[in-house]
């Protein structure tokens, strides 16, 4: 069994197919030619160049049936490469003044460029540094001859195995005969995996060049949903997958009719689904999956990766998109929530002993009051496009939320001073994630508009424990009783004064905690937009009266690790 | 030849997005561009130039352009670097 990266759900059963160009091309690295070859090389360069170009329209027309407008950009990306006045005047100037065979010249410059693009360091830039690799490879497939197997021309069920897969690869993918494929180099999001996850198609990516060990013909299991690739596997291997294709294939179907419908339990007790998202363009697959709002959205990629703070008109159109991509479900959006290990070079935090106890998200807002008000007045001004919330993440006390408050008051002012408009009515809450907040929940309850719990920190600051240390990540359990009287704490105080508790930390989007949580009364669940077809399925599939019960039953329990089991084994049972 | 300084006014940079509008813009003249920025020196019409150039916001580059319809191409450079530029 070999293990990668898991990037596209489901499960393939097929023929391996071994699509793995050997790559000869290395061999001519440095390669050099006679003062005589100058000419001929030229000409071998220039004639490869439009063949690559050919190869990459008929690419792009054979895409163009399966791609909408939008992906199709990816080709004019790389058109845009191949015809690149820098790229082709570093291979002549290779050619010319190196004396190197075309071949090298093409490798070199790719390199070359490649490097330059690695130097600035953004995802952004690895991917363009891929295209152009990408685009190297079309040009020496031409020098070299080499043809691609037509990947749109398979024989039924195949799996295909490869050392990489460009996108225009994927895309010409016969995806009626094409039952997976298992990479060897690649992450979660690279081109490939974002491809096969649009396409549906089951694929593992990051399995390393072990993967290239199969031979053609021989049957490959893949699982993208655990990441592993399984070759020649026995009859008992063979019979458990195709029981667990059957039941994943099932499960897409139920989803598939749930995803119009409202999260609603059997006995009639409904409660939002919404989605966490950290970027505007991500509203869409909320509610492509069926959510019913956003839950939190993360500001922080605003901040991130760069010299510079956001200025208000930037994140003003970040959060107006967000709004009218929601088409006036609600979007809760969470002030900036940095420092400790998430750093921001504009504001120059000093390093910390103990950075998680230390000086972060609201703490740094209600000091760096301007970096504050700009974001406060970003997100007022776009409430006016949609149903926009305001959360104030780490509030240890009432303290810190009066003080919030109080800038806000201000700003609301400043607007009114200039006559801008604003939702009047916008909601203001805040993220119980440190204990004292939990435990003083009632009285936070009487001055904020919403709860909403963030059970990552809340689980760790409770245990005390850091879960990227591997030697106490044992220790790290959500369902542990001290966290779950917390929770029900919150939710208790909440309901008491009337307002809505929701959750957006891991634990709303986990089947068994998810039940106990709706049994505790949970009104808002908020997750990662791939988990809420799944959650709602569980919900859908519940009693509240069971629900209840579950949950009432589980905080009897002492034992931190029975209580999953507990749960696993109600949920089960009919 | 025609000179101008422009100053970058995007949020991101001269990068990404901003740096494709700017070569396919760069794309419908005849005149060369060039972008001078430190002791750098790349053509507008490459993507790859004006990318690996690392111009960042606030900080001020340099458009050259020379050919027959280097007129035309400066006031689109200037549409491009004073107005849209912010936008992107």
């Amino acid at each position: 069994m070999i293990k990668g990266i898991p990037a596209s759900n489901g499960i393939g059963i097929g023929r391996a197919l071994v699509y793995q160009e050997e790559d000869k091309s290395k061999e001519y690295t440095g390669k050099k030619i006679g003062e005589t070859q100058l000419e001929n090389e030229m000409t071998r360069f220039a004639e490869a160049v439009q063949i690559a170009g050919k190869k990459l329209e008929e690419a792009k027309v054979k895409a163009s049936k399966i791609l909408e407008e939008k992906d199709l950009q990816l080709f004019e990306a790389y058109m845009k490469v191949l015809g690149d006045p820098i790229l082709n005047d570093m291979v002549r100037t290779n050619i010319q003044k190196q004396y190197l065979c075309a071949e090298a010249s093409v490798l070199e410059a790719v390199d070359k460029i490649k490097a330059m693009f690695l130097t600035i360091d953004n995802d952004y830039m690895k991917q363009r540094a891929e295209d152009v690799e990408n685009v190297g490879n079309y040009i020496l497939d031409a020098l070299l001859g080499r043809e691609r197997v037509d990947l749109s021309q398979l024989e039924a069920d195949t799996i295909l195995i490869a050392r990489d897969l460009t996108p225009a690869d994927t895309v010409a993918l016969d995806k009626a005969r094409i039952k997976g494929f298992a990479i060897a180099k690649g992450g979660e999001t690279s081109h490939t995996a974002i491809v096969a996850r649009m396409l549906e198609i089951p694929a593992v990516v990051g399995c390393g060049e072990n993967i290239l060990k199969i031979s053609s013909g021989e049957t490959v299991i893949l699982d993208g949903a655990e990441g592993t690739v399984l070759s020649n596997p026995d009859s008992e291997q063979l019979g458990f997958y195709m029981q667990e294709q059957q039941k994943y294939l099932a499960v897409q179907e139920e989803i598939g009719q749930l995803k119009e419908k409202p999260a609603v339990t059997i006995d009639g007790m409904r409660v939002e689904l919404f989605g966490n998202i950290g970027k505007p363009e991500e509203a869409l697959s909320v509610v492509e999956k069926g959510g019913q709002g956003i839950g939190l959205f993360r500001t922080e990629f605003l901040y991130m990766d760069r010299n510079q703070l956001p200025s208000e008109e930037e994140q003003f159109q970040a959060y107006k998109k967000a709004a009218e991509s929601m088409g006036g479900m609600p979007c809760i959006i969470r002030t900036l929530d940095i420092g400790g290990d998430k750093q921001i070079k504009s504001l120059e935090l000093p390093a910390e002993e103990n950075p998680f106890l230390g000086y972060r998200a609201i703490r740094i807002c209600l000091k760096e009051v301007e970096v504050f008000k700009t974001q406060l007045k970003a997100i007022l001004r776009a409430s006016t496009y949609g149903t926009l919330k305001i959360m104030f993440p780490m509030i240890s006390g009432i303290e810190e939320l009066r003080a919030a408050k109080k800038i806000l008051a201000e700003v609301k002012n400043d607007l009114d001073e200039k006559s801008i408009p604003y939702d009047r009515n916008i909601q203001v809450g805040i993220m119980i994630e440190i204990p004292s907040a939990a435990i003083t929940a009632d009285i936070l309850a009487k001055e904020a508009d919403f709860f909403s719990i963030g059970t990552n920190d809340l689980c760790q600051y409770s245990l005390a424990v850091d879960r990227m240390n591997e030697n106490v990540s044992y220790l790290y359990n959500p369902m542990h009783p001290g966290v779950l009287r917390l929770i029900k704490n919150v939710i208790e105080a909440g309901h008491e004064a009337g307002i809505k508790v929701g959750m957006c930390g891991e634990m709303a989007s986990n089947v068994e905690s998810a039940a106990v949580l709706l049994g505790l009364g949970l009104d808002e669940f908020s997750m990662a937009p791939s988990s809420i077809p799944y959650i709602k399925k569980a919900i859908c599939n519940l009693t509240f009266e069971k629900a209840g019960d579950i949950a009432e039953n589980v905080l009897k329990i002492s034992d931190a690790a029975q209580i999953r089991i507990y749960v696993k084994e109600r949920l089960n049972a009919d | 030849m025609l000179t101008n300084n422009f100053v970058i006014t995007c949020a991101v940079g001269l990068h990404a997005r901003p740096a494709s509008v700017l070569v396919s813009i760069a794309e419908t003249f005849k005149s060369d561009i060039i972008i001078r920025f430190k002791e750098k020196e790349v053509p507008a019409k490459s993507l790859i130039g004006v990318m690996t150039l690392g111009a960042e916001t606030g900080e001020s580059i340099e458009i050259s352009v020379t050919g027959e319809d280097q007129e035309k191409a400066m006031e689109r450079m200037v549409l491009f670097f004073e107005k849209e530029l912010q936008e992107l």
